[in-house]
């Protein structure tokens, strides 16, 4: 029972951070209708960025994550732009040929990190790294601690952003009608484009909580595409809220059947309740469409 | 018969005889090898394209096919010690099963939740084998090759042959599919499912057909994998490498005739034999990746586009 309980607690920490590493794809994905494969590929590249700022130049992993914000959101513009002109402006077909591409971005990123930092497994250094918080007999590590808490934190100012902001009520409207807006004289193609930057930029935090929370390897985006895609599916496309409710239940999820099976199970958890979730449920628990 | 099928008949005849007589002419097991993995790839993409290309669900489980496929024949093996051509039927069945499976996904799924799920899928399958001590779990198996059969005088140049024959057969299917009204059906409802529906296209069991063949024949294709390597482990048998190589082959030789994915199998195949001897395979697989994104930006249909572009242009100029 105790282990139950230990696992229950450390699911929700842990849920909360897969929350932060699918707010982007919530965005791209959910909002946007853009079929971000490449997402955690984005996602592990991020890391490897923060690697390399902590390794080199001894920054805190966090500020790190912060630093290479900006860069991340340019990047994100210059995707998206990308992407439009070659399959969304042309309309026909975009789909396979969007998903391909994406797909094919993802591949790419993984072989640069493993052509530039091989295939071993780095981690970051931090002082909130290797210790642990005791209550009673549990024991909590404290990098999920941090992780916990800083991903709450951007989930809540992400969702006050899409919600308070003129531009977060105006990526919202986008993904609601697009026609509509651009009769009331608005550029839909603008709009979309900003919101792409902030899902991408928001991988900066969310890079360095990934290689916070554990060591990162250039192919760790494979496992991601069953977290992030299954946390947004289930999330209900785009709903904020929903993301950080069904990250928890990934995560409660994933804790409990490693507790009992084993670790060689974890892979296939995510997919395994995304798969459910297409084949019953595929609108999610919070859809924004019925 | 038309003078065109008469053709491609003899041109496939011809192939095999080819293949068949080729260890007589070439001593060198490495060419072998090679070609043996080229080969593989064909009929990867051609199946891939039956639904990727004709019905247009992009199918990244090629992987779990093919994993099916290779741990299919090593269950068998090892259960039985079933040879060779029962190993292969076996992996067509249950690559039909499991194609009948995500088949049936396509009545939810469409465009990327399709797509997703098919890894999705990989990953599940993947980690159930990993936990199945009968096939060695994460470690692998080792395969001990049976004695070769009569005609052959090694067991690479059989496997070679063999595969040849799944290239031959999966061509056949994927012409006859084309240009029957299965194919037609399928390019409807890849236009417009709802339209085709509409139409009296029976989109479902089309869709299922289509599922169904390409996954029998990517499960063939991997079953006889394990012998040519004599060893079998999941995290390379259900590698997402497969995936997105033969997705990249298909797209860059053009999923609109069966020519195409054959014509970027056999260019990419050997390209990446070639970048893997020299360079390295890393090098190898940001070639892959970075043509793929190149061709599906520029040259969306393909090099059977670009050559129909260019045949088009002349037959302009001349007129």
């Amino acid at each position: 029972m105790d282990l139950l309980l230990d696992a229950v607690v450390i699911g929700v920490l842990l849920g909360c951070f897969y929350a932060a590493v699918s707010l982007g794809l919530s965005v791209s994905f959910g909002l946007l209708d853009v079929p971000h494969v490449a997402h955690p590929a984005f996602l592990v590249m991020a890391s490897y960025a923060v690697f390399f700022l902590n390794d080199r130049f001894d920054i805190d992993p966090l500020l790190a994550g912060l630093m290479i914000t900006p860069l991340l959101f340019l990047f994100g513009l210059v995707a998206y732009r990308l992407y439009y002109e070659t399959f969304e402006k042309r309309g026909s077909d975009a789909g396979v040929r969007g998903i391909a591409f994406f797909f094919g971005v993802a591949f790419i990123i993984e072989v640069l990190i493993i052509l530039q930092f091989g295939v071993d497994q780095r981690s970051v250094t931090a002082t909130y790294i290797g210790k642990a918080w005791r209550i009673g007999d549990m024991r909590i590590p404290l990098r999920l601690l941090v992780a916990f808490a800083v991903a709450a934190g951007l989930t809540i100012l992400l969702s006050l952003y899409l919600s308070k902001t003129f531009m977060g009520r105006a990526i919202r409207a986008v993904a609601q009608d697009q026609e509509a807006l651009r009769l009331m004289g608005a550029n839909p193609v603008k709009i979309k484009q900003w919101a792409f930057g902030i899902a991408t930029a928001v991988l900066g935090i969310a890079g360095a909580l990934l290689i916070i929370v554990a060591p990162v390897d250039p192919i760790l985006d494979r496992a991601y595409i069953g977290r992030t895609f299954c946390v947004v599916v289930m999330a209900g496309l785009g709903s904020m809220t929903g993301t950080l409710i069904a990250a928890i239940i990934l995560g409660v999820v994933e804790t409990i059947v490693l507790t009992l099976f084993g670790a060689s199970w974890a892979p296939a958890i995510s997919f395994a309740m995304l798969l459910g979730v297409l084949a019953i449920r595929p609108q999610g628990l919070f859809g924004r469409r019925s | 018969m038309n003078r065109n099928s008469i053709a491609f008949w003899i041109g496939a005849g011809l192939f095999l005889v080819v293949v068949a007589l080729l260890p007589q002419l070439i001593r060198n097991e490495y060419p072998f090898f090679a070609a043996y993995v080229i080969l593989q790839f064909i009929v990867l993409s051609v199946a891939w394209s039956i639904l990727g290309g004709y019905a247009g669900y992009v199918n990244f489980g090629t992987s779990a096919f093919f994993g099916v496929g290779v741990y299919t024949a090593v269950f068998l093996f090892k259960a039985t010690g079933a040879p060779l051509a029962v190993q292969l039927a076996a992996a067509a069945a249950v690559g039909a099963l499991l194609g009948f499976a995500v088949g049936l996904l396509t009545l939810r799924m469409q465009g990327i939740f399709f797509s997703i799920a098919t890894i999705a899928l990989t990953i599940v399958i993947e980690t159930s084998v990993t936990n199945w001590r009968f096939v060695g779990g994460a470690a692998g198996i080792q395969m001990q090759r049976p004695a070769v059969m009569a005609p052959f005088d090694g067991y690479v140049q059989m496997l070679v042959f063999v595969q040849a024959l799944l290239v031959v057969l999966a061509i056949v299917i994927a012409r006859y599919m084309q240009s029957s009204w299965i194919g037609r059906g399928l390019q409807a409802l890849k236009d417009d499912e709802l339209a085709a529906e509409c139409t009296g296209v029976p989109t479902l069991r089309l869709k299922v057909l289509a599922c169904v063949i390409s996954g029998a024949l990517m499960c063939a294709a991997g079953a006889p994998a394990a012998m040519y390597l004599q060893y079998a482990d999941p995290s390379s048998a259900f590698n997402l490498n497969y995936s997105v190589s033969v997705l990249a082959m298909s797209l860059i030789g053009g999923t609109a005739h069966w020519a195409g994915p054959v014509i970027g199998a056999i260019l990419l195949g050997t390209t990446q034999q070639l970048l893997t001897v020299t360079i390295s395979s890393e090098v190898n697989l940001l070639v892959l990746g970075i043509m793929l994104v190149v061709f599906v930006v520029a040259a969306p249909e393909g090099l059977i586009g670009l050559i129909r572009k260019a045949s088009r242009k002349r037959a302009e100029r001349e007129a």
